[in-house]
């Protein structure tokens, strides 16, 4: 077993960690409530992979996940504020109420992401360990994905070309024994899913996802053998969800029993049990750490709601950019300026309107392109 | 000016904009040691080097994410997909994300990529290597759509693409790569996106055509002036996102008569979509319905004469332009 850490470290897995078990429970609850729409794929009991995970990162390493990623960003520091509000479809949101729970982003965290498509992501992170090689940084992208995405083609082919080229990633299979209803011996040949980089010639390793203090560890080690040897490595934490594959999941493929085993060896109640036996906290911090997320997520609540609806002006905006190279765009394919022989009565109205529309995306896009300079 | 061939002009667009910006880099299947499939890579992997001109495994989805991701993190990857049939095995990569990531991550991130896949048939290569798909990529809001006809337009656009922040669907017809045509010097000519060209001014007749359809169009506009007397205008889109309509409709209005040749099938075509902005936005001034010319609504068949039978030609168009004019121009000529 890993050595406890000091206060300050268990101070900070301990908060995050109630933060995402709190922030879940109350995206369960919103949901229900028709706040949040769409799907809504909640970690709870995954905690300690995530957590565990992304405390060992440096700020400029990347992250990039699944659609079940609230947790990764909070645990990255996004605010539950933007995360709620992205829940809830608002103008606030971490993308703006355009992508939702799903589609989670935090540039500035270099949190690149939550993506719907299961696999979908692992090519995008061979490409992020590709920029940081090619720009000789020494950054390491770690890229979390769950056990379904393990028979996925591109599973095979990003392993394949990321341990050819040597890309600095760590793929971290966060595998909760089922591909959304489908369990691990219906879905998966090898059911050793850390056997499969055998197939790469890379390192790989199980490790247990409950045990936050493990995936620390482990975690830490793969990170460094990847920052300094710059060869990928595969990662199989073993954990659990309690909650149904989204919230529009009846659990009819697993037992009750089965969740209520794995509730035992909760992450956050082991690691406080941990914590308080060894003295490195005591009763007072671990209710400080549960009335901290209480209390966040209260407020990210009443941020979410309170903020604005984003506003239908801006459904085009961000599609494209408007430069030098691409002057403008717009629904019906007219450019802003005026149309030879349909001035004045002889346009549809409707037809005018949709191009006046495209042509103000188009300015707008322009103007914040001139103020804000080409991204570089 | 200087005469080359359109795969040569490809070659030095990519091979100036690597000179001018060190992020610009190329990956795709045999593209370095091989020097591409239709050689539109030739020199590149001498001059830059491994890092920058990459071979991959065949694993299509994976080599336009690792773009994806490589341009998420601020690099410019020029991507080329063996051929557009093979583009339907990264259709994951280009439409849910390349296209999507930055309107759904609301700007946060950009993708400033371009992806190249040659296609067409005529090389009888039958039904999975002969496909022509803008109309798929020509769907997909997130995306530019770029089809050069010559080797002029070639160079400045694919330019236009690498400098451009957006996803780029680049395609680039397997026919054209050997035609010759003048292209200008100098580094900076770049071909702005959504800008059409007119190849041959006419009165009588409005034709659209793309890719190799715009060489096939002019073709037959100089037949239709010969044997038929009929003034074609002829327009090549340059790119199908964004497409400069204004210029097709001021021409359909001028003309009153529109042709739409296309390499693709029907159904859901590149014709069939200008056909309906045309018929939306300049109904009143149609003096017939739009005819459309395209593929034949079959996978491309192998046989030569099949082949040959699926592709439209110049006596095609022609077919269809006297169509559009069919009773008016006798009169109209003997008043």
């Amino acid at each position: 077993m890993a050595k406890v850490p000091d206060r300050q470290i268990c101070l900070e897995l301990l908060g995050r960690m109630c933060l995402i078990r709190r922030f879940e429970e109350e995206a369960g609850r919103q949901y229900q409530r028709a706040k949040a729409g769409g799907f809504l794929h909640l970690a709870i009991g995954e905690e300690a992979t995530i957590v565990g995970t992304t405390s060992v990162m440096r700020d400029d390493d990347y992250l990039i996940g699944t659609y079940r990623t609230h947790g990764h960003a909070l645990a990255r520091g996004t605010s539950p504020d933007a995360v709620m509000a992205e829940l809830f479809g608002r103008e606030t949101g971490t993308s703006g109420g355009r992508g939702g729970s799903m589609h989670i982003f935090d540039g500035e965290r270099r949190f690149m992401g939550g993506y719907g498509i299961v696999g979908g992501n692992l090519p995008l992170a061979a490409g992020l360990a590709l920029a940081s090689q090619y720009r000789e940084e020494d950054t390491v992208t770690v890229c979390m994905f769950g056990d379904g995405a393990s028979n996925t083609g591109n599973f095979g082919e990003t392993m394949n070309l990321a341990a050819l080229w040597e890309l600095p990633v760590v793929f971290l299979v966060e595998n909760n024994l089922y591909g959304m209803g489908t369990s691990i011996e219906r879905h998966s040949a090898v059911t050793d899913l850390s056997r499969k980089a055998e197939g790469y010639g890379i390192e790989g390793e199980r490790i247990d996802g409950m045990d936050v203090l493990e995936v620390r560890e482990r975690v830490s080690h793969h990170l460094e053998e990847v920052r300094t040897k710059g060869r990928p490595s595969l990662v199989e934490a073993f954990t659990y969800r309690y909650r149904g594959h989204s919230a529009a999941d009846p659990e009819v493929y697993r037992e009750k029993s089965e969740v209520e085993e794995w509730q035992r060896k909760d992450p956050i109640e082991s690691f406080i049990r941990l914590c308080l036996e060894d003295g490195v906290l005591g009763e007072d911090d671990v209710e400080g750490a549960r009335r901290e997320a209480d209390e966040a997520v209260e407020a990210a609540v009443k941020f979410a709601d309170e903020s604005p609806e984003p506003s239908l002006e801006s459904l085009y905006e961000e599609l494209y950019v408007v430069s030098e190279t691409m002057g403008w765009y717009a629904v019906d394919e007219r450019s802003p300026e005026p149309h030879r022989g349909e001035l004045g009565e002889d346009a549809p109205e409707v037809a005018k309107n949709l191009a006046e529309s495209g042509a103000s995306h188009a300015e707008e896009a322009r103007e914040r392109q001139s103020r804000e300079g080409v991204r570089e | 000016m200087t005469e080359m061939r359109m795969r040569e002009a490809l070659r030095d667009a990519i091979a100036e904009e690597m000179r001018r910006d060190p992020d610009v880099f190329v990956m795709g299947e045999d593209v370095g040691v091989f020097q591409g499939a239709f050689k539109v890579t030739e020199g590149l992997l001498d001059e830059f080097g491994h890092k920058r001109v990459r071979d991959t495994p065949i694993s299509e989805n994976t080599i336009v994410g690792t773009g994806v991701g490589a341009a998420m993190a601020g690099l410019r990857p020029v991507v080329e997909l063996m051929t557009v049939n093979f583009s339907l095995l990264a259709l994951d990569q280009i439409v849910n994300h390349a296209a999507a990531i930055p309107y759904m991550f609301n700007g946060n991130v950009r993708v400033p990529m371009v992806i190249r896949m040659p296609g067409g048939g005529g090389h009888q290569l039958g039904p999975t290597h002969s496909h022509s798909f803008e109309a798929l990529y020509l769907q997909v809001p997130g995306l530019l759509v770029a089809c050069p006809s010559t080797p002029a337009d070639a160079k400045a656009l694919l330019k236009a693409a690498i400098r451009d922040d957006n996803p780029v669907v680049f395609i680039e017809h397997e026919s054209l790569y050997g035609i010759k045509g003048e292209v200008p010097d100098g580094d900076d000519v770049i071909q702005r996106f959504g800008e059409a060209a007119i190849r041959r001014e006419g009165a009588d007749v409005t034709i659209v055509g793309i890719l190799k359809m715009a060489q096939v169009a002019e073709k037959a506009a100089a037949e239709l002036e010969e044997k038929h007397g009929i003034s074609a205008e002829v327009i090549d889109p340059r790119t199908l996102r964004p497409l400069d309509l204004d210029t097709i409709l001021d021409s359909v209005r001028k003309t009153n008569r529109a042709v739409i040749v296309e390499e693709g099938w029907p159904h859901g075509g590149v014709g069939a979509n200008l056909s309906t902005l045309i018929t939306e936005q300049a109904f009143d001034y149609l003096d017939a319905p739009v005819q459309r010319v395209t593929g034949a609504d079959v996978p491309m068949p192998y046989s030569r004469r099949m082949e040959q039978a699926a592709i439209p030609h110049e006596e095609n168009v022609i077919e269809a332009a006297l169509a559009t004019t069919e009773g008016a121009f006798p009169r109209k000529r003997q008043d």
